[in-house]
């Protein structure tokens, strides 16, 4: 197992506001016209953010960049979190966000390249992993030292497309390559195990050849910690998964399948505005605890 | 390369296959496709255990190929996630497989990207015989003509298949190219290359028109059309080999003369070559279209290419007498 080697660049403090404000922004979103997949997008929330602000070697004012890591949101119905991620990354403005979901915008209810820092289109589940390994195929052939990542959520899993890439990438060595799964137990209309069972998980990938860890999904420190000193097992790709909560940072909201899609009323969008400014003071207490074990980074 | 500026192109210089000898049109690809690896590096073969790379090719090949095993949708992704990163994947699968299992991966991944991925579907139509209606693909051109963007590509011989690979550098956006599985017979010697996009006329005639895609078919038309001139009835031929985008022009010109129009596919009945043509006749120069290909039924029977060729009525004769009776010199056609 190769240990992080790099200092954070931005504090764990900072992590935990900027997640603040994508919520902030989702719960906006979610207030429009159309409303959106609120509950996975904020079980992902730190995943994406961690991602964004500290794993990802990214440029926002250079998206092309061949030499880029690469992110597939494979859960494309979290484009709203994603959407609020890029936004506060400097990919597009924060202000354009409120055009999500209304006639003749770019911000589709599941994310397009139209959007800068969309990779690929997503939203039908099953298909994020395939690319990814593609990218992360394409970068070794290059002799590139990038990385790419994908965010799956657990339901997904259920899709057999997800486990012939499982096969795939393991088989193809790509140490390159690092899938996280929002494990927050919740699909469309109930509890995932509900569904379709995925016990001993970790074990199921491994099984298939991957290293895998897992960790508390909503832990910034954690997740730079492990997304950053991926791969962990060379010759092995990763695989990180997230315990993570439904709804996360709106209590009437969270661990509940009613949270998978919501348009929120006037009323309840300054209730759940209301848990997120209470909610952060929470969460910048547990970040300053751990801020000083924060590290990240790639394998020297 | 545009379509517009490819319409101007120069016709390429033939490819190295011998036109009197009958060969596989996936054997083509593959033979053209090793040739051209050493020669662009953006250039990667994609492989689902097909069995078309033997060692030795697989060996030449070096790093630009690549085996993923019997997993479609993962092939197609893979495809999708490489053309996305500058590269030109061919990826190798049958086209019951690409058209279907995969076709939604093909749909979003690579169609809605416009990623240059090239999806060589062997055993198109009819080809795959006696191994029935799993492997056989009748529905595939109707399905890759539906997606935005797709270049649909079908062969009449090996040489044209090589031409294609060959084309297919230049052109914009995903192709589906649908090949065979055995030798078929080629094409008289002398016709020139196909240029995608535009219909080859292989014979002018002004009573009717015959349309055809793909190694039988257009032998059947240019059989049925020897035939009928020696009782003074002349028949264009065209080989549509492209069947998007669409030569409406050609069509259109060449059913002018005649206004009876029969087509003829290894594919259902619904959505293919005759499909295309109804559509494009319909709109722009309405003209009697007849359409011959596979019965609105699964293979029933056990039989090689040929034979299922016969026992459904995809042949020279079923050819000629659909045009005399359309004309009134025989029995009034049928095609189901």
């Amino acid at each position: 197992m190769t240990a992080p080697t790099a200092v954070l660049p931005c504090s764990a403090e900072e992590l935990a506001a900027t997640a603040r404000r994508v919520r902030e922004h989702v719960v906006d979103m979610c207030a429009g016209p159309e409303g959106g997949h609120l509950g996975g997008a904020f079980s992902s929330t730190e995943i994406l953010t961690a991602l964004y602000f500290a794993v990802l070697n990214t440029d926002p004012a250079d998206p092309a960049d061949p030499d880029r890591d690469r992110f597939v949101l494979s859960k494309g119905h979290a484009a709203v979190g994603l959407y609020a991620v890029l936004a506060e990354r400097g990919y597009l403005p924060t202000a354009e966000l409120a055009d999500y979901g209304r006639p003749g915008t770019r911000l589709m209810g599941h994310p397009v390249r139209a959007v800068p820092g969309v990779e690929m289109p997503t939203g039908s589940l099953g298909h994020g992993l395939a690319l990814a390994c593609g990218f992360a195929l394409g970068q070794r052939l290059d002799g590139r030292s990038a990385r790419s990542f994908v965010l799956m959520g657990d339901g997904e899993l259920q899709e057999g497309s997800v486990w012939e890439s499982a096969i795939a990438a393991a088989s193809l060595r790509l140490d390159n390559l690092v899938a996280v799964i929002d494990r927050n137990g919740l699909q469309l209309t109930g509890p995932t195990d509900g569904k379709a069972p995925m016990e001993q998980l970790a074990e199921r990938w491994r099984s298939f050849g991957w290293a895998v860890r897992e960790t508390d999904g909503h832990d910034p420190a954690a997740l730079v910690g492990h997304l950053g000193s991926a791969p962990w097992e060379p010759g092995r790709p990763s695989l990180l998964i997230c315990r993570t909560v439904k709804g996360r940072g709106v209590p009437f909201l969270e661990g509940r399948p009613a949270a998978h899609y919501v348009t929120l009323s006037a009323r309840n969008h300054a209730r759940a505005r209301a848990a997120l400014r209470a909610d952060s003071g929470t969460a910048a207490r547990a970040a300053t605890v751990t801020a000083g074990t924060v590290v990240a980074g790639r394998p020297a | 390369m545009s379509w517009s500026a490819l319409a101007t192109a120069p016709p390429q210089q033939a490819t190295p296959v011998d036109p009197a000898r009958p060969e596989a049109t996936r054997t083509a690809y593959r033979d053209r496709l090793l040739a051209l690896l050493p020669t662009d590096p953006r250039l990667i073969c994609l492989d689902t255990d097909t069995g078309l790379f033997g060692p030795d090719q697989v060996a030449a090949a070096g790093r630009q190929y690549l085996d993923l095993g019997i997993a479609e949708h993962n092939l197609m992704g893979i495809a999708a996630g490489l053309a996305a990163s500058g590269r030109m994947p061919f990826v190798n699968t049958m086209a019951a497989f690409a058209a279907t299992r995969a076709l939604e991966a093909v749909k979003i991944d690579i169609a809605y990207n416009a990623l240059p991925v090239r999806i060589m579907a062997t055993h198109g139509g009819l080809a795959a015989g006696h191994l029935g209606p799993t492997h056989q693909a009748l529905e595939d051109l109707a399905v890759m003509r539906a997606l935005p963007g797709m270049t649909v590509l079908v062969p009449a011989d090996a040489a044209q298949a090589a031409a294609f690979v060959d084309r297919s550098l230049d052109l914009p956006g995903p192709l589906y190219v649908r090949l065979g599985r055995k030798a078929t017979p080629a094409l008289p010697p002398g016709t020139p290359p196909p240029v995608p996009g535009r219909a080859q006329t292989l014979r002018r005639g002004r009573d009717a028109v015959l349309a055809a895609c793909g190694p039988y078919p257009v032998q059947a038309c240019l059989a049925a059309a020897a035939e009928l001139a020696v009782e003074g009835v002349e028949c264009t031929v065209l080989n549509v080999h492209t069947l998007r985008p669409f030569d409406t022009a050609a069509l259109v010109e060449a059913a002018d003369h005649s206004g009876l129009v029969v087509t003829v596919e290894e594919h259902w009945r619904s959505g293919g070559l005759g499909g295309a043509v109804a559509e494009a006749l319909a709109e722009a120069a309405p003209a009697r279209v007849l359409r011959i290909g596979m019965p609105d039924t699964f293979t029933d029977t056990v039989g090689g290419h040929e034979h299922l060729l016969a026992h459904y009525g995809i042949t020279p004769a079923r050819v000629a007498d659909t045009v005399r009776g359309a004309l009134g010199l025989g029995p009034a056609p049928t095609t189901d």
